[in-house]
């Protein structure tokens, strides 16, 4: 590991100053994904802002109803948050369904989200990858791509986004709150990561400098039946070959509100718009399950060795659709 | 914020070392602590507390849990100078004043609980995070959701097993493992 200077700031401004004042710096969360990268000579900091005593380690209920999760909130603090089990319980079970209990008691909220892919050509700095060196290529497109993305993936990169929380949140509405030298903004959850196209080295939207600062859980989807299921390759401890959460709202008979999001299958939590437009309206029935995800679906193109992972998800999303609908209209 | 700036002795350009104190087993302990050195390192090199092992030094096996401030967390992914004022226990500190062994160290002998040994002091770490976090109320993946927030969490034979995933053995000791937890329950 190369030296670094290290920074324990006391204030979102000292931070954000910090960094700026500080070429090649990274904040520094739960550190269980940047200090493994440092071990492996992926990353490089020439400085750490360490973000984990910043006075963001509360959960906030809003007078609106919603709730603000700080970004220092640990990962297994915020799946046993008495609210979040309560009114979004997706977000708890993505939470559970990821890593083990000591990575969850040191991970954070905004670490989970920044945490990078798994990728093995991403994390050995001997194989070409785009997304570390932009311009060598991408090992796994010919190469082990069993776990890489069936969706929305480019030639620069198939690799697939690690975290199950941030799935979780894109399918609840929430939004990511950032702060940064040019001020504060949020930005959908849904939208915080991106796709790969022709940046691979880019994952989110975030810009230089800037700090997540919290997660907001919108009212909106707060108390509405949500689930999250995962498939892997072991029974736990194991990052994602599929996974689906969903929010589903049925009132009068028919799809009021919905909320679907893919993950392990792309570079981003993949939020399936598609399907959402054909279950609007719709009777919550088997058949119209299978409708709307297939049409989500339709847009997968899998690679040599993953083409698995396309009936794998469309079972966990019909289980998990199947589950939060109204028993007497399957 | 706290300065860190201190240039250490080795003439870096960069700062590269820090003044931290740690208590460790109830012991404290101020070091100058390299930034890039982790937990697990510094109570290995620095401290001679061999029993919290380097496994997989990626945290993917658990060999080197300890408990900070009460809580389980892999020791090879901590930087040491984050955790200055932190409370770190390690299998050495386990067994209470007048004790040899704690109650789940002597279940794991009663129990056979091992057969090489190396993932043992993760695991009665590990465990031990895993009997405060149940008693809390903290809910596991195979936890029914149904269950009401904060209530103690019972310790069926699958939570445990899946509580104490993140701790690998390669002897294949897990029946014995979660037997030696049950006893102490």
């Amino acid at each position: 590991m190369k030296p670094f200077a290290y920074v324990r700031a006391g204030s979102v401004e000292e931070a954000t100053d910090a960094f700026a004042a500080r070429p090649g710096a990274r904040y520094l969360g739960g550190g269980t994904n940047l200090v493994d990268l440092m071990k492996l000579g992926v990353e490089t900091p020439a400085a750490l802002i360490d973000v984990t005593r910043l006075p963001l380690d509360g959960v906030e209920e809003l007078p609106d109803g919603g709730l603000r999760v700080g970004a220092t909130v640990r990962n297994s603090d915020l799946a046993a948050h008495p609210v979040v089990r309560d009114r979004y319980p997706a977000l708890s079970q993505a939470l559970l369904a990821g890593a083990s209990g000591q990575l969850r008691n040191a991970a954070t909220t905004g670490g989970n989200l920044l945490q990078r892919t798994r990728c093995p050509y991403f994390q050995d700095v001997t194989k070409p990858c785009n997304k570390r060196e932009p311009g060598t290529g991408c090992g796994a497109l010919e190469g082990v791509h069993r776990d890489h993305a069936v969706l929305g993936h480019s030639e620069r990169c198939i690799a697939t986004h690690p975290s199950d929380m941030a799935v979780a949140l894109a399918a609840l509405d929430a939004r990511v709150e950032l702060r940064g030298p040019e001020g504060a903004r949020s930005v959908p959850a849904a939208d915080f990561h991106r796709l790969p196209g022709t940046r691979p080295e880019k994952d989110t939207e975030i810009h230089p400098g800037e700090l997540i600062t919290s997660v907001l859980l919108p009212a909106a989807t707060g108390g509405l039946p949500s689930r999250y299921r995962k498939a892997r390759d072991r029974a736990s401890y194991a990052f994602a070959l599929a996974s689906v959460a969903a929010v589903l709202h049925c009132g009068n008979g028919v799809v009021e509100r919905v909320g679907l999001a893919f993950g392990g299958l792309a570079h981003r939590p993949w939020r399936a718009r598609r399907a959402e437009d054909a279950l609007i309206g719709a009777a919550p029935t088997a058949a119209a399950f299978e409708h709307a995800v297939d049409l989500e679906l339709a847009a997968a193109e899998p690679l040599r060795d993953n083409a698995y992972k396309v009936p794998l998800a469309r079972r966990l999303a019909l289980d998990v659709l199947g589950r939060l609908a109204p028993a007497a209209q399957l | 914020m706290d300065s860190h700036d201190r240039t250490a002795t080795t003439g870096h350009a960069q700062p590269d070392t820090t003044d931290t104190t740690l208590r460790v087993n109830g012991k404290p302990h101020t070091l100058a602590v390299d930034h890039r050195r982790v937990l697990l390192d510094l109570l290995r090199e620095d401290l001679g507390l061999t029993g919290a092992k380097k496994g997989c030094d990626h945290g993917q096996c658990g060999a080197c849990t300890v408990l900070v401030d009460g809580r389980r967390v892999n020791s090879c992914l901590l930087l040491a100078v984050t955790l200055d004022g932190a409370e770190v226990t390690t299998v050495e500190g386990l067994a209470g004043d007048g004790e040899d062994l704690h109650p789940l160290q002597r279940a794991f002998l009663d129990r056979d609980a091992f057969q090489c040994g190396y993932c043992t002091p993760g695991q009665l770490c590990s465990a031990l995070g895993v009997l405060a976090e149940a008693a809390a109320g903290h809910p596991s993946h195979v936890t029914d959701p149904a269950t009401p927030s904060g209530a103690p969490v019972p310790l069926t034979r699958e939570e445990i097993r899946e509580r104490l995933s993140g701790n690998l053995c390669r002897c294949g000791a897990y029946p014995r493992i979660a037997d030696a937890v049950e006893d102490v329950m």
